[in-house]
């Protein structure tokens, strides 16, 4: 599955970022495979959606979201 | 006294301004560094027998020169040698943050780590142990708590007694080091050895991490619970557009406003009076009289008495930030935004344009893509900017006194719609191909640290003080020279100046929007060099001295019976009102189009296409208002 269809309080281990514009920004930002992540809120209309990430919280864009593949854990 | 050079380095969101301004105060010199649109932060102090430089650089959160910020900073640090470089990081937020600290590293700049918000980690259930880290690096490491006393006096205790070139790499991260050397030899795709690289990077920081740091899970942490009311559901747009009108409450009803109106009775009354007074006793010429009066003092006076709003505005907007708050703004109007072609990011500039387009256009620089920077850029000056609220006022109260307040939120609802409009226009065009990127950080709530909120707005609102100083003055005194003179010297009658001859000539594009005349026309052309002289032109042109825009209600009675009134019906003054909301920008918001956009020809579109759109509107407005029957 992809990051994309994550629902709040749902817990990820990333297996792949996918090839995209924003793929070194989202692994400098600390995605990269192996990395734990939690779902925590969509903004009000669904999109973008929040993060939970080594310790701070991310905001990005479903469509991008999209493009990376997770794995449920937990 | 010896010198002490020291760098500020650290993501964004690390409290390292705040040190910054705590470590130097008001003892600053904010610049550009050279060639590009970047802020360039230098601080001076003294300490215990030295003199203390303090360079704040750009936060990133890497030194890839992906973006300018990031450019600087890899460049300053390898060709600069400071004495010491300081790592801001954020305790509560390490992992991420020592991205930066293991990428400078590995260009061999040796790093004082400063673990940053230390309280913040430990209400988290976060402990970092500082002496652990200073072994794995091997390099120094401080603990602080921001911005109180005993961390800054640490910080400098630190900075006079660290000699830098005591410190070697631990063998942990020179074998990193070489194994990012082996990796960028083995002659894979440059995207791939980047992305191991990237990889390799984090590996380093989980042992790092493992070995220095312990977590406590104590459940959802302060910021994610303000989150589930401020950035969640149905109820965070609500609270977004009560705050969004409580600032503006602030600025034009509450705070601003009652300043700029005392400040306003203070220039056109005892301060004119005044220089009239003392002008005419030491028997200076009628003309210097007359230039200094009604030309500077009125011109320049106008100006400064939007100073109280801008400031006031840039306050709140600069708090807000600080808290954290604008991150949230960017996360729920997104989509909104974005269905408008633009970003999430954008709000904040975009706000600002309320005050003043030139910080707001300068707020462009924040955005990722290209297409959000300049589409951003285009579009800010349709806002009905604090300049372009009088000449609102003082139209609506004399051409719709029933309706007054509605007709200027009306005029403000027709420059959000244009800028929209607009926005589409180029996303469908001129950046079709571009996309537009959104990762954005949300920092945990923090209360913002005074003295950087108050520099901030200091910062922003300068600009505007300058321009008083300098365009308005000079436009001032240009005015007043066209208003005054025609080609065969000094005139007592304006309809026979240069300014009725060029407002005359430019006029005559009016003639199907229902205000050509020349008094117009000259209002129009004088609104460009700063759009407060539109309404001090036509005051001055229609022979009404004394312009209060501020109280436009008992203005207008004034103007009504001046001969404006029968220049100008109900419908043409509406004309004339969305003409000067949407048309060409000032000459400062100009300069800072051509500086921000990069070049001349962005400049010139800015000016053309404006002017275009005005008009055009203006126009259907007149014209269809006119077949209806108004």
């Amino acid at each position: 599955m992809t990051l994309k269809d994550g629902v709040p309080g749902d817990a990820f281990k990333i297996q792949d970022i996918g090839d995209s514009d924003l793929k070194q920004r989202l692994m400098t930002m600390g995605l990269v495979p192996g990395t734990k992540i939690t779902v925590l809120r969509s903004a009000p209309f669904g999109d973008p959606m929040a993060i939970g990430v080594r310790s701070y919280n991310l905001a990005l864009r479903r469509e991008d979201a999209a493009k990376i593949k997770v794995q449920k854990v937990g | 006294m010896s010198t002490l050079a020291i760098a500020l380095t650290g993501n964004p969101n690390t409290g390292k301004s705040t040190i910054f301004n705590q470590l130097t105060g008001a003892r600053q010199k904010i610049g550009n560094w050279p060639g590009v649109t970047v802020d360039k932060k230098v601080g001076y102090l003294n300490y215990k027998d030295r003199a203390i430089s303090v360079v704040d650089l750009p936060g990133t959160y890497s030194i890839n020169a992906r973006s300018p910020e990031e450019e600087i900073v890899i460049d300053f640090l390898m060709n600069n040698k400071m004495d010491v470089v300081v790592d801001v990081v954020d305790s509560s937020n390490i992992e991420r943050n020592l991205f930066l600290t293991v990428q400078l590293l590995e260009k061999g700049i040796h790093l004082l780590v400063d673990l940053n918000m230390q309280d913040e980690a430990k209400r988290r259930g976060m402990n970092v142990d500082a002496r652990k880290l200073e072994d794995i690096l091997g390099m120094p490491v401080v603990e602080t708590v921001g911005r109180s006393h005993e961390s800054i006096r640490k910080l400098l205790d630190v900075f006079t007694t660290t000699v830098m070139d005591q410190y070697q790499p631990s063998e942990i991260i020179q074998n990193h080091i070489q194994h990012v050397e082996e990796l960028r030899q083995s002659g894979k795709p440059q995207e791939t050895i980047e992305e191991e690289i990237i990889a390799a990077r984090y590996a380093l920081i989980d042992t790092i991490v493992e070995q220095a740091v312990t977590v406590k899970n104590l459940g959802p942490t302060r910021s994610e619970k303000i989150d589930s009311y401020l950035a969640n559901g149905i109820l965070a747009p609500v609270i977004f557009l009560l705050i969004l009108y409580g600032v503006f409450q602030i600025t034009f009803t509450w705070i601003g406003q009652p300043i700029a109106d005392a400040l306003d009775d203070l220039i056109s009354g005892p301060v004119t009076e005044g220089a009239a007074a003392f002008l005419e006793s030491v028997g200076v010429a009628e003309w210097l009289q007359s230039l200094i009066v009604d030309g500077i003092i009125a011109g320049v006076g106008a100006v400064l008495t939007f100073v109280p709003l801008i400031f006031i505005l840039f306050f709140c907007l600069s708090f807000l930030d600080g808290t954290g708050y604008m991150a949230r703004v960017a996360f729920i109007t997104d989509p909104l935004m974005r269905r408008l072609g633009l970003t999430g990011k954008g709000v904040m500039p975009l706000m600002m344009g309320f005050g003043c387009g030139v910080p707001a256009i300068m707020g462009a620089r924040a955005l990722d893509s290209e297409k959000d920077r300049m589409t951003s850029i285009l579009i800010t000056p349709f806002l009905t900017c604090g300049a372009k609220l009088p000449i609102m006022a003082l139209f609506a109260a004399m051409f719709f006194p029933d309706n007054a307040a509605n007709v200027v939120f009306l005029m403000y609802i027709i420059g959000v719609v244009m800028a929209v409009v607009m926005a589409k226009i180029f996303g469908a065009t001129m950046f079709k191909d571009k996309g537009s990127t959104f990762l954005l950080e949300l920092p945990p709530y923090r209360m913002p640290d005074m003295k950087t909120v108050l520099l901030e707005t200091w910062d922003k609102g300068k600009g505007y003080l300058v321009k008083a100083g300098t365009i308005i003055f000079v436009a001032s005194v240009f005015i007043w020279f066209l208003s005054n003179y025609n080609m065969s010297g000094p005139t007592e009658e304006m309809s026979e100046s240069f300014l009725a001859g060029l407002g005359g000539a430019i006029c005559t594009i009016f003639t199907f929007h229902g205000f050509d005349t020349w008094e117009a026309g000259a209002a129009i052309i004088s609104g460009i060099l700063a759009k407060e002289t539109v309404v001090s032109t036509i005051g001055v042109l229609y022979g009404v001295s004394d312009i209060d825009a501020d109280e436009a209600a008992e203005e207008a009675e004034t103007f009504l019976n001046s001969g404006m009134g029968a220049a100008f019906t109900s419908l043409s003054a509406f004309s004339f009102m969305v003409f000067s909301q949407l048309y060409t920008p000032c000459v400062t918001a100009l300069g800072t189009i051509k500086k921000e956009a990069g070049g001349w020809k962005w400049m010139g579109f800015s000016a053309i296409y404006m002017f275009a759109v005005a008009w055009l509107v203006s126009l259907l407005i007149y014209q269809i208002g006119s077949l209806m029957g108004f």
